[in-house]
Formats: C-alpha cells, sequence, structure tokens
C-alpha cells in the first residue's frame, strides 16, 4: 500500500469520526448559546486543547517547520512571536472578555458605546480578518494535497479546495461551537502526538544531543561557505542585503504577531465556551503549554529536517519548504522500522496536516458567521428584535454562505502567492481589534467614536499599507508581478498601522463628548468581579 | 440587562467601594507593569536577531549559541509569568472577586 492510500484512509477515519461528532453535537445543540459558544460548558482543559487545535495552522505546523529547515534560526524566531502574544490574552483579555461579552468580540464593545456603529465596525473587521485568515488557510489546502497526495492536476487541487470547504461548512452549520470545538481538540491530540512522535524519534538519532542535531542540520543544509549562519538569525528575515528597511520589518512582523492574536476574533470567541472567567483563564494556561510544547517540537522538526532530509530534496518537494516535516516523516521512519514505517509515518503526518487545516478553517468560519448573525444581523439590521431562534437559522445560513464565497476566493487565487495574508489578518486584528479592546475595558473615557474610529482607522491603515507594499506589487514574490505601485518599502504594517489604531482610538475619543459613568462602572466590576456574567447551559 | 437603571446604581456603588478599588489596584499594578515588562523583553530579543547577530552567534556549548538560548529563555519567560499569573490571580484576585461577586448577586437579587 502507497503512503498516499494510507494517508487517505486515515485521512477518511479522521472525517467519519468528526462528522460523527457534529451529528452527536447537532443534537446536542438548541438554543443560541449552545450554538454560539458551545453551551459554555467545556472545561479549561478541554477548551484549552481546542485553542491549540484553533492556533495550530498548517501555516504553523508545516511552515514553521518549513521555514527552521531552509532558513534555520528564523523560523524559530517567528514561533516565538506566536507564542509570547499569548500572555496579551492571558493578562488582559481572556476573563476579562469572559465576564463581559456574551458570543462575539463586538458584545464587549458594545457594552457601553451605540450598539449599531460599533457592531458594524466590529462585524466588518471581524469578518475581513477571518476570510483573509481562512483564504491562506484554503489556497494552501490545494497546494499542500497536490504535494502530499502526489496530485499535480490543476482539478485535484480544485476539488480539494471544494471538498475543504464543503467539510467545514457541514462542521460548522450542523455542529455550531460544540462540533467545532470537539473537532479541534481531536485535531489538537493528533497533531501534538503526530509531532511528538517524529520529535522523539529524530532526538534518539541523535543522542538525545541537541547541538550534534544543530551542527548537522547547518552542515547539511547551510548556505555553502557560511554554514554557521544557519544558526543565527538573519536568512529569511531582515537578511543584510535588505538592510535597514528589513530589519525594521522584522520587528513590524514581531509587533503584529505579539499583538495580533488577542484581537483574533476566532481566538476571542473560545474564552466564551467555558462556564466562568476561572475556566477562561485555565484554558489559557492549558493553551500556553500545548502551543509551547508544540513549538519546541517544530524546532527539532525544522532542524531535524534540515540534517536528515537536507535542503536540495525539501526544495524539490517545495521550493516553500511546506514538505519538510512530512519528508522528515518518511525520512526517520524508513532509518528506524524500514520502509514500511516510513510509509505509514508519512501517512499518519499528511492525515495529521489535512485534520489541522479543516478545524481551523471550521474555527474561521464559526467566528465569521456568528458575528454576521450576531452583530450585524441581530442588532444592526433588525436592531435587536431577532428571536434567539431566528438568530441562529441566520448564523446557520450565513456560515454556508461565507464557506461558499471562501471556497469561490480560493479558486480564483489559488495560483497565487496568498500566504501574507496571515500576516496581513494578525496586523489588521493588532491594528484595529485590540486598541477597541483594550480600551474599552481599561479605559473610563472611550466611548462610540473612539471605538469606530479605532477599529477602521487600524483596520484601512493596515490594508492600505499592504496594498502599496512589496508583496502586492514591484517585487519578485509579489501579487502583482507585473505592475509597481509599492511606495511603501516593509511587508509587514504592524509598526505603523498599530500605533495609528491607538492613536485613532484616541483621537476619535476625545473629538466627542459622549461619556457615559453608570455603563463604565457597570463594564468595570462585571469585567473584574464575574457579576451578571453569562452562565453555562444546563441540558 | 432588564433592570439597567436599578443595576447600574448597584455598579456605580461597588466600583466606588474600597474593596473594589483594591481589586482594581491588585489586578492593574500586576498586571500592567509584567505586560510592559514581556513586550520589552521579546522586544529586546527581536532587536538582538536583527542588530546583533555576531553576539547572537556566540556559542555557548557544542552549536549552541546565544541566540537558541535567548530564544528558548522567551519560552521559560512564557511559561513562568502564566505561572505565576495564575498564582497571583488565586491568591490576591479571586477571594475578593468572589466576595464582591456574591455581596452584588444579593442585591440584585
Amino acid at each position: 500500500m502507497s503512503s498516499t492510500t494510507l494517508g487517505m484512509i486515515l485521512f477518511l477515519a479522521f472525517v467519519a469520526a468528526t462528522l460523527g461528532i457534529t451529528v452527536w453535537a447537532s443534537r446536542q445543540t438548541k438554543t443560541a448559546a449552545d450554538y454560539y459558544a458551545g453551551g459554555r460548558s467545556f472545561s479549561g482543559a478541554q477548551n484549552g486543547l481546542a485553542i491549540g487545535g484553533d492556533y495550530m495552522s498548517a501555516a504553523s505546523f508545516l511552515g514553521i517547520a518549513g521555514i527552521i529547515a531552509l532558513s534555520g534560526y528564523d523560523g524559530f524566531l517567528y514561533s516565538i512571536g506566536f507564542l509570547v502574544a499569548w500572555l496579551v490574552a492571558l493578562l488582559l483579555v481572556a476573563e476579562l472578555m469572559r465576564n463581559s461579552g456574551k458570543f462575539t468580540m463586538a458584545d464587549v464593545l458594545a457594552f457601553r458605546m451605540s450598539p449599531r456603529p460599533v457592531r458594524t465596525a466590529a462585524g466588518a473587521s471581524t469578518i475581513v480578518v477571518s476570510i483573509f485568515y481562512l483564504l491562506a488557510q484554503m489556497v494552501g489546502a490545494g497546494a499542500l494535497v497536490g504535494l502530499l497526495l502526489g496530485i499535480e492536476s490543476e482539478a485535484g487541487k480544485l476539488w480539494t479546495i471544494v471538498g475543504v470547504g464543503a467539510l467545514m461548512i457541514v462542521y460548522v452549520v450542523f455542529g455550531g461551537m460544540k462540533g467545532t470545538t470537539w473537532v479541534q481538540i481531536v485535531k489538537a491530540v493528533l497533531l501534538m502526538t503526530g509531532a511528538a512522535l517524529v520529535t522523539v524519534l529524530v532526538l534518539g538519532k541523535f543522542g538525545f544531543n541537541l547541538s550534534a542535531l544543530l551542527s548537522q542540520a547547518a552542515a547539511t543544509s547551510g548556505p555553502s561557505g557560511n554554514t554557521g549562519s544557519f544558526l543565527v538569525p538573519g536568512l529569511k528575515y531582515g537578511t543584510e542585503a535588505q538592510g535597514v528597511a528589513g530589519k525594521i520589518d522584522l520587528i513590524s512582523l514581531g509587533l503584529a504577531l505579539v499583538l495580533g492574536t488577542a484581537g483574533l476574533p476566532h481566538i476571542l470567541i473560545r474564552f466564551y465556551t467555558v462556564p466562568t472567567a476561572k475556566d477562561a483563564r485555565k484554558s489559557v494556561l492549558w493553551g500556553i503549554g500545548i502551543i509551547g510544547v508544540f513549538y519546541l517540537l517544530t524546532l527539532v522538526l525544522g532542524f531535524g529536517a534540515a540534517a536528515l532530509v537536507g535542503r536540495e530534496e525539501i526544495v524539490a518537494g517545495d521550493p516553500g519548504g511546506n514538505t519538510a516535516a512530512p519528508l522528515l516523516a518518511l525520512r526517520i521512519g524508513e532509518e528506524i522500522f524500514g520502509p514500511v514505517g516510513g510509509t505509514i509515518l508519512l501517512a499518519f503526518i499528511g492525515a495529521v496536516a489535512f485534520a489541522t487545516i479543516l478545524a481551523v478553517v471550521a474555527g474561521l468560519t464559526l467566528a465569521s458567521s456568528s458575528s454576521f448573525a450576531h452583530d450585524l444581523y441581530a442588532h444592526v439590521f433588525r436592531r435587536g428584535q431577532a428571536s434567539e431562534r431566528q438568530e441562529v437559522v441566520v448564523a446557520r445560513i450565513s456560515a454556508l454562505v461565507i464557506g461558499a464565497i471562501a471556497i469561490g476566493l480560493s479558486i480564483l487565487a489559488q495560483s497565487q502567492n496568498v500566504a501574507f495574508l496571515v500576516a496581513l489578518a494578525f496586523a489588521v486584528a493588532a491594528s484595529g481589534n485590540l486598541p477597541a479592546i483594550l480600551y474599552s475595558l481599561f479605559w473610563k473615557r472611550f466611548n462610540t467614536s473612539g471605538a469606530v474610529s479605532a477599529i477602521y482607522g487600524g483596520l484601512l491603515s493596515a490594508l492600505l499599507l499592504v496594498i502599496f507594499s512589496p508583496v502586492v506589487s514591484g517585487s519578485e514574490a509579489a501579487l502583482f508581478r507585473d505592475a509597481d505601485f509599492a511606495w511603501f518599502p516593509l511587508s509587514n504594517p504592524g509598526i505603523l498601522s498599530i500605533p495609528i489604531g491607538f492613536l485613532c482610538g484616541w483621537i476619535g475619543t476625545i473629538m466627542s463628548k459622549e461619556y457615559n459613568a453608570a455603563k463604565y462602572a457597570e463594564i468595570e466590576v462585571r469585567s473584574l468581579t464575574g457579576v451578571g456574567s453569562e452562565k453555562a447551559v444546563k441540558h | 440587562m432588564t433592570t439597567q437603571e436599578h443595576d447600574a446604581s448597584v455598579y456605580e456603588q461597588v466600583q466606588g467601594s474600597s474593596e473594589f478599588q483594591d481589586l482594581k489596584r491588585r489586578f492593574r499594578r500586576w498586571t500592567f507593569p509584567m505586560t510592559v515588562a514581556f513586550l520589552a523583553w521579546y522586544l529586546l530579543y527581536v532587536v538582538l536577531s536583527g542588530w546583533a547577530r555576531d553576539f547572537m552567534g556566540i556559542k555557548v556549548w557544542g552549536d549552541i549559541n546565544v541566540g537558541l538560548i535567548l530564544g528558548l529563555l522567551q519560552f521559560v519567560s512564557t511559561f513562568l509569568i502564566a505561572w505565576a499569573y495564575s498564582r497571583h490571580a488565586e491568591k490576591a484576585l479571586d477571594p475578593i472577586a468572589d466576595k464582591l461577586r456574591h455581596e452584588v448577586e444579593e442585591k440584585t437579587k
């Protein structure tokens, strides 16, 4: 049996199991709190696993391992921003949001502001961020399947995108938050198991001597003549050839990564799935543990691929390095267990990669459809007059529609390099959403005009700076290679757009006289003590 | 949410109480400086990665260099800060928050 057949069987087993979960979850989903927040009945540990499942995308599993395999140290540098970011969520956002919100990010902002403009802005930003992220994941899925299953044809990629999209729609429409959360839990366990297994095998081969692994990685895959540079920063981000702009770009990327996580809507809604703020805290602690260990594993996977597979073979598989981890699984499996072992390990890692993509896209679809139904439909269009039942029906329909739009856009973009959309999603989240959330939780004077200015200011500045950056035009790797309208030198807008978002929020606030002391007292007391917070659903 | 007028006054009373102000102070005094500290430590690491590559490349043990150790220390500090926060919250914040919550829930019944 070939690894692709076996991989397919393992993947179908995952699909069958998760569809079973979805059927079960759909029977448990009755109220709006069930659909949007899984009945708020997950434990801290379960939600912590789901946080890991939602966050550890294929981009971070295959992508970071690939960057480490090809550019050494810089992939590690990238993963650190993704981890440290969780401290912002833990210390400043998770518990307070759980206490003061209901279903979406906008709930917290709309608490003491005029609901319609604020929900419109927050809904728009949620949908934009989620769709960017979704596109990057789905286009990546098409390419990945090609690599893992050996499907070269365009039609194969197209059907993969359609298949991934259809499954994600089914999970979200029928399973709601409960089904989606369980898909993420299963995926997190599989991903950690697969990554840990390959890591132990690789380390075992080097006698659990990290230094020996690094030496061989640098010797095999480092740049010829200067293999030592493989183990220090600078081969990918802020290379000496890019000069000062490249190094500032590195800082800009770092800022967006570290401040973006606590503004990502699909991450924020996870805090509503537990009964209390203490459980939200516990789930972030679990999440930090799981995500931290996972990035340490990718460090070994990346350097392991560099040492054992080697640069040439990795680049032949995929110039971006996305096949480094699967190729490593094949190689180490063959070396230790023989050809059959290699086949099984490769198939397992391939299936895990698919599961990873599915769980992440489901989380994104849920976040954007929830925001459409709860913020835009129920509160903006119907001015809070929609019944719970109508809201959930609309949420399900919008999951279907958003899913279909995402499939369509992904097919259009499938031959484009859209990896920058992930960094853009983080930049928009850090520039628009985070300032609005932090101001509304901690700044007494903050008001509607400030919230709307922060979100639109951050969103638009991040978007415009990217449009006029080298990732869209004027460079070899750009979206439009033949045009050149790039005047902003950095590929990551964060260093400018994040301060702009905070500044817009501040200026918008002081320009308006609106200030409601009673409402601020309410959100402050509620957020810190948990008075009046939404309770778990009892079935 | 239905009894906003009544609730708001209770919330303002709680907000003005010395116990709540104490809770707020304990929360902010711990989390705000710690946020500044870990962001500064992370930015220092990124800046060193951009501008101090010779320093990052100094070998400490075999092929393990300063850059790798600083990166691993970012993991260690993240784990430690998360653990320290949960201890702080359990000891210094939760008891006051729980007490205030019960009081308000009694009043607003």
